[in-house]
């Protein structure tokens, strides 16, 4: 896969000294689905709104489809639409009206029948004459969409396509995505919601604090990430751990009826075999088990805090 | 050429009046009546003539200029602040549109409706006075160049403004004064000196001599000057415009 989007130790700063972006560089490969995570205020939007061209650059290279966004913004713009965060919509025009000027300010001719598709292939047809005031948040989200959509772009950012937006329409939306990397649209999102993240992406970025602190393949991030949890529900309550499983480094819970052991997937060994022979030395039995693999969510949250850590130290 | 997008964005502002229809061209329309019955027939009955002409047809020019001054300002300023108030702005910055033609876009849609606006308060003038134009084409030159420079005004305010009471200040604290000054109901010749040359540090006064000189062959600076002083108002708001783009300032960050 070629790259569509490059980005060249980007850095971006306000007033003159908040770094909002620090020295980022990251490529985008072409028909991939790509989720940027990060906390709030992690410098998502300023990464996403300086692609886009609607803050500037301080500092730093950025190309879309090869064009240069600042001396060679025409072409780079045209391939990119931009679903952002906010519902920004002209209130009083109609979303048939609102989708076709979306259509204009991107260069392209009329094209009636374009918009229609768009506007059925997001179930939005029948309010096409409706004032956007009219609609509901979800629908307005969706008429969003359509803008971006409506001058057949190559690149989709989704700056949180699916906050505040119930869970069917979620999944809903998820569909259309899917339905439009299917033809051949890259995309881009970010997103709170961490399955969004595990259920869509092909890749993951993280950023924290206006640098990019990893990017992997979602796959390989949760393989190399990816910790299973073992927990054991014990017969007896036990006061302490018992000395000679130590090297386990057990934790007991729920006030001594409960061990947890952590352990490796990618690891040949995963020490489940002789934890369970030296928990029966030790005489202790438990009633139940259970194991847990750590979401996108336990990586993300323990990334975040390590980078914290090293931003404190 | 981005023809498309300034295509979009021109009728897109020109859709606005037609929704807001009362507002944009009745409420000016109606107001200027009044502004003719008032001065026109009541006070200017008793006002024999300025300059060899009857004072309800002296001011027609000047009363044209006022709105065509105010509205070209309204429309231009609300044009582009209302986006950045709701956030669609973000939408013509990401679009593949230069700064030219954004600014073609929105300030043309608002000097064609100050334009419509003037020529139709022209015709009711007709109603209320007998009018003659004796340079036609230069009138429509003085008024072209006015709404053009007024709206590229209302551009900067537009877009210097962030709040709704900033909006508004320019237009009421400097722009109608200047107007009501600037020679719209009496001859600045009509002043005593002082005050004359006063008044010839406003800039609305070249703007209605040079209209008023179209019609009636009357002017109180000659018109080469007027012409010359309202494409001065207007490079330096091309220039102020320029320097906007060049520099996000207000826009982008």
């Amino acid at each position: 896969m070629s790259s569509i989007i490059s980005i060249q130790n980007l850095s971006k700063t306000f007033g003159s000294s908040f770094k909002a972006l620090n020295d980022i560089s990251l490529d985008i490969q072409r028909g991939e689905i790509f989720a940027l995570l990060g906390p709030n205020g992690a410098g998502k939007t300023t990464l996403i709104s300086i692609i886009c061209g609607i803050a500037n650059i301080s500092q730093g290279r950025i190309t879309v489809g090869g064009h240069d966004i600042n001396s060679d913004y025409r072409a780079a713009r045209s391939l990119i639409g931009l679903v952002p965060q906010e519902l920004h919509t002209d209130a009083f025009e109609t979303v048939w009206a609102t989708v076709s000027f979306s259509r204009g300010l991107f260069g392209k001719p009329r094209n009636p029948a374009h918009i229609e598709k768009v506007l059925k292939d997001l179930s939005l047809w029948d309010k096409k004459d409706n004032k956007i005031i009219t609609l509901s948040g979800g629908m307005k989200r969706r008429v969003m969409i359509a803008k971006a959509l409506s001058h057949e772009p190559q690149i989709l950012f989704l700056d949180e396509p699916t906050a505040g937006v119930d869970v069917e329409l979620r999944k809903g939306m998820w569909e259309v995505v899917r339905s439009l990397q299917a033809s051949g649209v890259t995309i881009i999102l970010t997103t709170h919601y961490i399955e969004e993240a595990e259920e869509m992406a092909d890749r993951i970025g993280v950023i924290n604090k206006g640098e990019i602190i990893l990017v992997e393949d979602k796959a390989t991030l949760m393989e190399k990430l990816g910790r299973k949890r073992l927990k054991l529900h014990l017969q007896g309550k036990i006061d302490a751990i018992p000395p000679q499983l130590a090297p386990y480094k057990l934790e007991l819970s729920d006030g001594g009826c409960e061990l947890t052991y952590d352990y490796d997937t990618k690891g040949e060994r995963t020490g489940i075999t002789s934890l369970l022979s030296d928990l029966r030395n030790a005489g202790i039995r438990f009633s139940d088990l259970d194991t847990m693999q750590s979401s996108l969510e336990d990586i993300f949250v323990s990334l975040v805090r390590t980078s914290a850590a090293e931003h404190t130290r | 050429m981005n023809f498309e997008a300034v295509r979009a964005i021109y009728l897109f502002e020109m859709a606005r009046t037609w929704r807001t229809l009362l507002q944009s061209i009745v409420s000016p329309v109606v107001s200027t009546s009044l502004y003719f019955v008032v001065f026109g027939a009541a006070i200017g009955s008793r006002i024999t003539s300025v300059e060899g002409v009857s004072y309800g047809t002296f001011i027609v020019p000047g009363l044209v200029m006022l709105s065509v001054l105010t509205q070209s300002i309204a429309n231009a300023s609300f044009g582009i602040y209302f986006p950045k108030f709701v956030g669609t702005i973000y939408e013509i910055l990401s679009a593949p549109i230069s700064y030219f033609e954004i600014v073609l876009g929105y300030v043309g849609a608002a000097a064609t409706k100050s334009i419509v606006l003037g020529l139709i308060i022209l015709a009711t003038a007709g109603l209320f006075v007998p009018l003659q134009i004796h340079h036609p084409w230069w009138m429509l030159t003085f008024l072209v160049l006015t709404a053009v420079t007024f709206s590229l005004f209302g551009f900067i305010i537009g877009i210097w403004a962030d709040g709704f009471e900033k909006l508004q200040m320019i237009p009421m604290l400097v722009v109608t004064p200047l107007t009501f000054l600037g020679g719209s109901f009496y001859s600045v010749n009509m002043l005593p000196s002082g005050w004359r040359t006063i008044t010839l540090l406003n800039p609305v006064v070249y703007l209605i001599s040079g209209f008023r000189w179209s019609f009636y062959e009357i002017a109180d600076v000659s018109v080469a000057l007027s012409l010359g002083m309202t494409t001065a108002f207007l490079v330096i708001c091309m220039i102020v415009v320029w320097w906007i783009f060049k520099t996000g300032y207000r826009i982008k960050n």
